[in-house]
């Protein structure tokens, strides 16, 4: 008696659902970053140079988590 | 033995030949190259690793993309000569944009990162912005396609530079000892913490900094040139091969396709800009008394 029996048939790579999964987390982190920094600005404008600047060294390391979901997905 | 290997498939490496030459002028004739043999075909990692033009098997092997690069750093050079050459105490027009540019790399990274520090090490922060500018913007010029910075090799190149500079920097000031204990102890933590804290300020300064530095800008020039190329060759697809209804949906890829060169003319400038802020923290990391 064979039990396993296929009811549905998904073909494609898995690596697309991990790639979705892996923006899940930098996507709330620069909503985050973007938004408070938004913040800050709107409370203090004179220091929105400083702000920016920081904003950026944030984004960059967050948005590395995104684009680690890319290269993994080529990698494995 | 590799020009051996070359010379006995003469036929073969002709054939070579010619579809690199259309690969060279665009990508875009490649696709529609491709594009006869029926089906939909998605872009592949294999877009970064083309056959190569002079050289073939050896270490020196020169593909499209090296040609890319090479023109990419002719025309940065030719530009600045041009500004630079009649360089007068009231600018003219190139000579203007030229100066706006370098004021951008010196007042908004290297004086406010770097402050009264910033002189020393200008000259290795604006070579580093506009190189990556120029290799990143070469990914969406027509006939050139792709972005210089899209293969792994140059961006380490550049990460190597300002790992190399900003440890050497740190442990001139420091010395050795000096620069290993403010970097991986930092003051004002209880020593307790240090257990923890240590490893990772390890791993910190001397992998992920110049690790991710260069990962960060080749992941983003590999994303884009992947969605571009997703775009048009979508667009190709639902031109020539879709019937009906399917055939509308390729104004809807044509116009994304437009946006997302767009979208990457900003990342192209984002990334020179973030490249080179990071490298200007780092620095300012390893040679200021606290952080």
């Amino acid at each position: 008696m064979d039990t396993t029996t296929t009811l549905a048939e998904l073909t494609g790579n898995i690596a697309t659902v991990g790639y979705g999964l892996a923006t899940l987390g930098p996507g709330i982190g620069l909503g985050i970053l973007i938004g408070k920094t938004v913040e800050g600005m709107a409370r203090q404008p004179e220091v929105a140079g400083q702000l920016r600047t920081t904003m950026f060294i944030g984004v960059a390391f967050v948005e590395l988590l995104a684009l680690l979901g890319i290269v993994a997905g080529f990698l494995f | 033995m590799p020009c051996a290997r070359t010379r006995s498939r003469p036929r073969h490496a002709d054939h070579d030949d010619r579809e690199l030459l259309l690969s060279t002028i665009a990508t875009i004739t490649q696709f529609a190259a491709s594009g006869e043999d029926g089906g939909f075909h998605p872009p592949s990692i294999s877009e970064f690793f083309p056959t190569a033009i002079f050289f073939e098997d050896t270490i020196f092997e020169f593909n499209r993309i090296m040609l890319v690069r090479v023109v990419a750093a002719v025309v940065l050079i030719w530009l600045f000569v041009l500004a630079a050459r009649r360089a007068k105490l009231v600018p003219g027009r190139g000579q203007n944009i030229a100066e706006m540019a370098l004021d951008f790399v010196r007042v908004q990274i290297a004086d406010e990162i770097l402050g009264h520090n910033a002189r020393k090490y200008l000259p290795m922060l604006t070579t580093i912005f506009f190189a990556i500018l120029a290799f990143n913007i070469t990914g969406v010029i027509p006939f050139l396609n792709i972005a210089g910075t899209s293969l792994f090799g140059l961006p380490v190149l550049l990460a190597l530079w300002v790992y190399v500079v900003y440890l050497g920097s740190g442990m001139k000031k420091f010395g050795l000892v000096g620069f290993l204990k403010v970097s991986l102890f930092p003051a004002g933590v209880p020593w307790f913490l240090y257990v923890l804290i240590t490893p990772i300020e390890i791993l910190q300064v001397f992998v992920f900094r110049p690790v991710t530095l260069a990962l960060r800008l080749t992941a983003n020039m590999i994303a884009g040139h992947l969605l571009l190329v997703l775009c048009f060759s979508a667009t190709n697809f639902f031109f020539v091969e879709a019937t009906g209804a399917l055939k509308a949906m390729g104004v809807v890829s044509l116009a994304a396709g437009f946006g997302f060169t767009l979208f990457e003319m900003l990342v192209a400038g984002l990334q020179a800009y973030v490249f080179t802020l990071l490298a200007a923290v780092y620095i300012s990391m390893s040679i200021e008394e606290e952080h």
